[in-house]
């Protein structure tokens, strides 16, 4: 979990162009690890493509695509964000106070998205081994072709969760509204609750693994069923 | 792409502000739709009715207007010129009479109202707010609009808002794939669109539907059913404002409250100036749930 760092350089994006500041958080070296942006007012792509271990603490809300394509670093938003926050990361962690807009965490291949307040609609869309942890609810067609990784919601899920799912695993302690093809309730088993803990626990999320139901592929989509022809 | 914005002020204290703080609003949201730009703006509704006209050459057709006008109507018609549009004044009741005047001497008709007034042009935002000088006015409520253009031509016809009955108009980001069966359905039942634009066809339809005894909840409520594409909608009423999205919601939407306003955007970018944003409440509208937002 990011800390506002006491000694972080101050980026302000009233006064320096969107590519400097992101400019100066890809190009960070070793002496500068701590940074915090201050004054977003709804910026798109911010804190996008980095590649060092550095926090990054984003002082009020942000528009489109936040923490974009992450490796390593570890973003804080104090705010909101909207569409495609940590769209396509691939190692670090993204914490968001706020809520987060559609398709959060799309395509994310590894690292850890948390969302403190509710996700809406397409939450970890074709995920490829992110995990992400929603304190809130998620909107429809949330997990919609996810490949790999868990998608933990301590709220409820809408529509459609987990259509047409590949091997992301799902993780409710709410309702959900409803299931999407192929999506089907699984059983818990130790190995799951023990994921979960540790998800829930890095997530800093107050809740207990056992209070959740698991949702996966039913697997009747992987391949051409010669018995369906007629309704293609 | 487009950019909607939308303001519906609770606090009397910023009537003043409003056309100020719904430009800079607008203007934000250029990167959204640089194509054209217009606004809705409802005053305080006076005596008579506002009729907002628009001319390509205004210099010539708005000259000896309020002459002729105020002799057809036999009263006088005071006019507000402002760039190519003016505002007419005239006596409740001669709505028809005025219109018919108007639209023969070649003026286009953009609302007519008893508090809304509507300006719509092509060009950047801040152009198009400049031109009328947007920042200046004041109200109690407006939603405005940044259009970049996929269902019909960049004209300013073709801009938002669309007014399709007396003080409501309708802003759109999306587009519909159902308008032109809906479009011949409601002119037979005499909503009689002027463009080719898909918006003016979701206009038409919640126009009908209030004409026909709905709500403006109601009338949402039922572009749910009736209309097939994509869309986020704010309509704007002589006493508020709705929200309306699709099922999918793939158009964005961001709504903030405080106990000053409440307002509407297509991105948060479009809040950053707002008063006392930093504490509002923010949040997505959902998909397919009407909100509005009455006095």
């Amino acid at each position: 979990m990011a800390k506002p760092a006491t000694d972080a350089l101050v980026l302000d994006m009233a006064e320096m162009e969107l590519r400097e500041v992101n400019s100066a958080l890809q190009g960070a070296s070793g002496n500068e690890t701590a940074f915090q942006l201050v004054n977003p007012r709804g910026s798109h792509a911010v804190a996008v493509g980095l590649d060092a271990p550095i926090e990054v603490t984003v002082k009020g809300s942000t528009g489109y695509y936040c923490a974009g394509m992450n490796k390593q670093a570890t973003v804080h938003v104090e705010g909101s964000v909207g569409p495609g926050v940590a769209e396509n990361m691939m190692s670090g962690t993204v914490v968001i106070d706020g809520d987060a807009s559609q398709y959060a965490g799309a395509t994310g291949h590894g690292g850890l998205l948390v969302v403190k307040g509710n996700a809406s609609s397409r939450c970890g869309i074709s995920m490829k081994g992110i995990d992400i942890v929603v304190h809130g609810n998620i909107g429809h067609m949330s997990a919609f072709m996810a490949q790999k990784g868990n998608l933990v919601v301590l709220g409820n899920a809408g529509d459609a969760l987990g259509d047409s799912l590949y091997e992301a695993r799902l993780f409710v302690r709410g309702e959900v509204k409803s299931l999407g093809a192929d999506c089907i309730e699984k059983e818990m088993r130790p190995e799951h609750l023990e994921i979960l803990a540790d998800l829930l626990d890095r997530a800093g999320a107050d809740a207990k693994p056992e209070e959740f139901k698991r949702y996966g592929s039913a697997r009747k989509l992987y391949n051409f069923n010669i018995d369906h022809a007629d309704e293609y | 792409m487009c950019g909607i914005v939308g303001l519906f002020l609770k606090s009397e204290a910023l009537r003043p502000k409003l056309g100020e703080m719904l430009t800079d609003m607008l203007i934000t949201m250029t990167d959204r739709g640089p194509d054209s730009a217009g606004i809705a703006i409802y005053g305080d509704p006076g005596d008579g009715l506002k009729v907002t006209v628009q001319s390509d050459t205004p210099a010539e057709a708005f000259d000896g207007l309020e002459i002729a006008l105020g002799e057809l109507l036999g009263t006088a018609v005071p006019v507000k010129v402002s760039d190519t549009h003016a505002v007419l004044t005239i006596p409740a009741g001669s709505e028809e009479k005025a219109v018919a005047f108007l639209e023969e001497r070649g003026l286009r008709v953009m609302g007519v109202g008893e508090a809304m007034e509507i300006y719509k042009e092509i060009g950047l935002p801040k152009d198009v707010a400049a031109r009328f000088d947007l920042r200046a006015m004041g109200g109690s409520h407006g939603i405005g609009h940044t259009r970049m253009a996929t269902e019909s031509a960049v004209t300013t016809l073709g801009a938002h808002p669309f007014s399709t009955a007396a003080d409501e108009c309708l802003v759109h980001n999306g587009s519909l794939s159902n308008h032109n069966r809906l479009r011949r359905e409601l002119a037979r039942a005499g909503f009689v669109t002027k463009t080719e634009n898909d918006t003016e066809v979701g206009a038409a339809y919640i126009s009908s539907r209030i004409a026909g005894g709905a709500s403006l909840g109601e009338a949402l409520e039922g572009t749910l059913q009736d209309l097939d594409g994509f869309f986020t909608f704010v309509m704007g009423t002589k006493n508020g404002f709705g929200v309306v999205r699709d099922p999918i919601a793939c158009k964005p939407a961001v709504m903030a409250e405080t106990d000053d306003y409440v307002a509407f955007g297509s991105e948060y970018r479009a809040f950053a100036d707002l008063p006392g944003i930093e504490t509002a409440r923010v949040w997505e509208p959902e998909p397919a749930t009407v909100y509005f937002w009455e006095r």
